[in-house]
């Protein structure tokens, strides 16, 4: 037993330097080098302002944006920092609901995210995605059905016809890597900046 | 659910089924030592590690040896790993000015790492800087994964070898599994998720301004380094609360893919080196196919639940062609989210791309069930087979009960030594499991912390202390488990749940290389046939039902029909 004390604590010091500093600041050096767009978190810039992240959702409430998932990430309180208040799309505090399927709050929030949507476009079956918060509280994106109901709102908001800007969600949908792989989607961030970059008749 | 779901995981089933033997066949060459393609290059960094500790690597330890050696090295971790978390604001690498962790989080993280469990009572990106992601939870990531690989093999060994007092020598086998199959295989996928998106960097957080011109604060780090290392060791604690769900540690569809390979390729090469090692593949084959058929099960059932959409919000006026999407991401959809939850809980990764909290019932229940089976599917690195192999032995001695002979496996005899220290280690787990539970749900101060009314909220409690003892990690996470009781009462889960199995069944080990080998007659029961797959399979199902069936009722089944009634809580 002795005999193993040694190289119980010198292995553990030795691997600690090796696994824990040399391989991670290994990656760091080549990953910055190779890769540093990615490595630095694939933030994009608009007049040199740091405006988000292409992989992270943000939070899009007015009309003339196309609006992400339902966030159940939340905040410190600013007032009490024992507890929490909701702040959807906090990069810093990733999070799920973790609602119960059979929880009377998700029923309740979801009746009422569908009655909102049902003002907005009547009639029209109402996609899960938009309707359900994502597992991170970040999901970037939202399913083609999702992106297509909310043409009508934006439309109508930005003075544009809603066959172009149709046109223009269905230029945006990324389908599954290698025709297999995920689910057909719609990055939110990107087909607003796309809006935002379009001239106004 | 639709076709591609089905083809997506039939790729994966694919994938696993071609790298089993390539990677069994390597590392069978580690396990005995022999010399591999990296051995130019890591060879003089082993024998630098030999030289520091003043390891003979060809002298060979007893059971006993082998246990109390690595008994000792998780003492020495678990001490740097407590320390360095209490310690954390006075070291470097703390952008965001984390304070120290508190003791009963500390005390529950290290020992969440140091037996592979990853549970997570904190939230990464709120909680640890990086230095503590990387000098501490990276590091514990790489030596717990090494060492349940090594208990694998000295537990192999105990059948491969005949009329042998010695099992192996800790030291060398957790050094040449750390250097010459997880480091390398670490490094290469670090590097494609990063190119995929995953970040690297040593930066502090950015501020963006949004486009509606609100502030989102972006917390980064050191992500890739840790993410490869967490899903090939299947350790599963994620760099960020949100673990493999977060974009930022699994942005693709092609990320995902290669993690859920990360996570099954080594316990099913294992497979492989266990055929290898004793002599006859078709033994291997034999575990593998046995396992095989409980993954496919699960992932049916839980894809065949979540692809239904929740019918409560189905009777709203929700399209339910998307699925159960609350707590599931787009990119993913209900395929990938089921066929992950399956794999991080066949093995005891505990890592998530979903919620398994808002899973519907029964598809919530196919993890936890994995969990409760011992995660002897694949398993996690090493513990997934020697645990496998433990049922084994329970299967081959009933069907030395059915004929009336001295049960034999792989020409060992099985007597009464191995057959008691076999239900050692098969009792302790649901002791650990549903014994805590018990008390969880009684005590009004742990009460507390559960998030779920009605069933549900059962089913929180009892998922917590069977991914705790089973070395899972992965949670129902709305438990708040951030308190002292949770904190401490699931270290002990995970402590039992680790310990309990290994020395078992390293005991096992040296009593069967202790003897010797007997010749098959034709009364010997042959054990890499499909008779064999059927009672193991069979066996596991029944000590798993017999266990766990009654608190599978009051959870998850209830919850199932109260949500068919359209019962809310």
């Amino acid at each position: 037993m002795l005999r193993d004390i040694r190289p119980a604590i010198t292995l553990m010091l030795a691997l600690t330097v090796l696994l824990g500093i040399a391989y991670p600041l290994a990656i760091t050096g080549i990953a910055q080098a190779v890769f540093p767009h990615q490595a630095n978190g694939s933030l994009i810039e608009r007049d040199r302002h740091v405006i988000g992240s292409a992989l992270l959702g943000q939070n899009f409430s007015t009309a003339r944006y196309f609006h992400g998932r339902p966030s159940a990430t939340t905040d410190t309180d600013p007032n009490d920092a024992t507890k929490t208040i909701s702040a959807p799309y906090n990069a810093a505090n990733s999070a799920g609901s973790n609602l119960a399927p059979t929880a009377r709050a998700l029923v309740d929030r979801a009746q009422a995210d569908v009655a909102t949507l049902h003002q907005e476009a009547p009639g029209a079956p109402i996609p899960a995605d938009l309707v359900t918060t994502s597992a991170s509280g970040l999901d970037p994106d939202i399913s083609p059905a999702a992106a297509l109901l909310q043409v009508k709102r934006v439309a109508a908001a930005r003075h544009i016809p809603e066959a172009a800007l149709r046109a223009l969600v269905e230029q945006s949908v990324q389908e599954r890597t290698l025709g297999v792989l995920g689910e057909p989607r719609v990055n939110v961030l990107a087909l607003n900046l796309v809006l935002d970059g379009l001239k106004v008749h | 659910m639709t076709a591609n779901g089905w083809v997506q995981i039939a790729l994966f089933a694919a994938i696993i089924i071609a790298l089993t033997a390539p990677v069994g066949a390597y590392l069978a060459a580690i396990a005995e030592g022999r010399r591999v393609f990296l051995t130019p290059v890591l060879g003089p960094v082993e024998r630098g590690l030999y030289w520091l500790g003043g390891i003979d690597p060809k002298r060979e330890q007893s059971w006993v040896g082998y246990a109390v050696a690595m008994l000792l090295f998780k003492a020495a971790g678990f001490v740097l790993l407590y320390a360095l978390l209490r310690l954390q604001d006075w070291l470097p690498f703390n952008p965001a000015g984390q304070p120290a962790v508190p003791p009963d989080l500390s005390f529950n993280t290290a020992v969440s790492f140091l037996t592979n469990t990853n549970w997570q009572s904190y939230g990464g990106e709120t909680t640890m800087s990086y230095f503590s992601q990387m000098a501490g939870l990276t590091v514990q990531n790489f030596v717990s994964a090494a060492a349940g690989i090594a208990i694998a093999i000295a537990f192999v060994r105990g059948f491969a070898r005949r009329s042998a007092g010695t099992i192996g020598n800790y030291w060398a086998d957790l050094v040449r599994i750390t250097l010459y199959v997880l480091l390398p295989f670490s490094l290469v996928i670090a590097l494609v998720f990063v190119w995929q998106g995953v970040p690297q960097t040593l930066a502090p957080y950015v501020d963006a301004t949004t486009l509606e011109g609100a502030k989102q604060t972006i917390a980064l780090g050191p992500v890739a380094s840790q993410e490869a290392i967490k899903m090939l060791g299947t350790n599963g604690g994620g760099f960020f609360n949100a673990n493999s769900a977060h974009p930022f540690e699994n942005p693709t569809a092609l990320t995902n893919l290669i993690q859920m390979i990360a996570i099954f390729t080594l316990g099913a090469g294992l497979t492989s080196m266990f055929g290898r090692m004793v002599g006859d593949r078709r033994q291997g084959w034999a575990v593998f196919a046995a396992m095989g058929l409980l993954f496919l099960a699960g992932v049916a059932i839980a894809y065949w639940s979540e692809a239904q959409g929740n019918p409560l919000l189905t009777a709203l006026g929700v399209d339910p062609s998307l699925g159960n999407m609350e707590g599931k991401e787009v990119r993913f959809g209900t395929a990938l989210s089921a066929l992950f939850a399956t794999v991080t809980t066949d093995a005891s990764c505990g890592a998530v791309n979903a919620m398994h909290e808002s899973f519907l019932p029964l598809g919530g229940a196919v993890p936890l069930v994995n969990m409760m089976l011992g995660e002897i599917i694949y398993g996690g690195v090493g513990s997934g087979l020697y645990g496998f192999l433990l049922f084994a032995i329970v299967a081959v001695f009933v069907a030395g009960l059915m004929v009336g002979r001295t049960p034999e496996y792989l020409g060992k005899k099985i007597e009464a030594k191995e057959v008691k220290m076999t239900m050692l280690a098969i009792l302790c787990l649901p002791l650990a499991m549903l014994g805590f539970t018990a008390v969880a749900v009684v005590l009004p101060g742990a009460v507390a912390a559960i998030s779920a009314s009605g069933p549900h909220g059962f089913t929180e409690a009892l998922y917590a202390y069977v991914s705790a003892a089973a070395n899972n990690g992965s949670a129902f996470a709305g438990l708040s488990a951030n308190s002292p009781w949770w904190n401490t009462s699931l270290a002990f889960g995970m402590l039992i749940g680790r310990f309990f199995v290994i020395i078992p069944a390293l005991a096992i080990a040296g009593s069967l290389a202790a003897k010797k080998t007997v010749p098959p007659s034709a009364g010997t029961f042959p054990t890499n046939g499909p008779l064999f797959v059927g009672l193991v399979v069979g066996v596991i199902l029944i000590v798993g039902g017999l266990t766990f069936f009654p608190s599978l009722a009051l959870g998850p089944i209830v919850e199932h029909f109260a949500m068919a009634a359209g019962t809310t809580y």
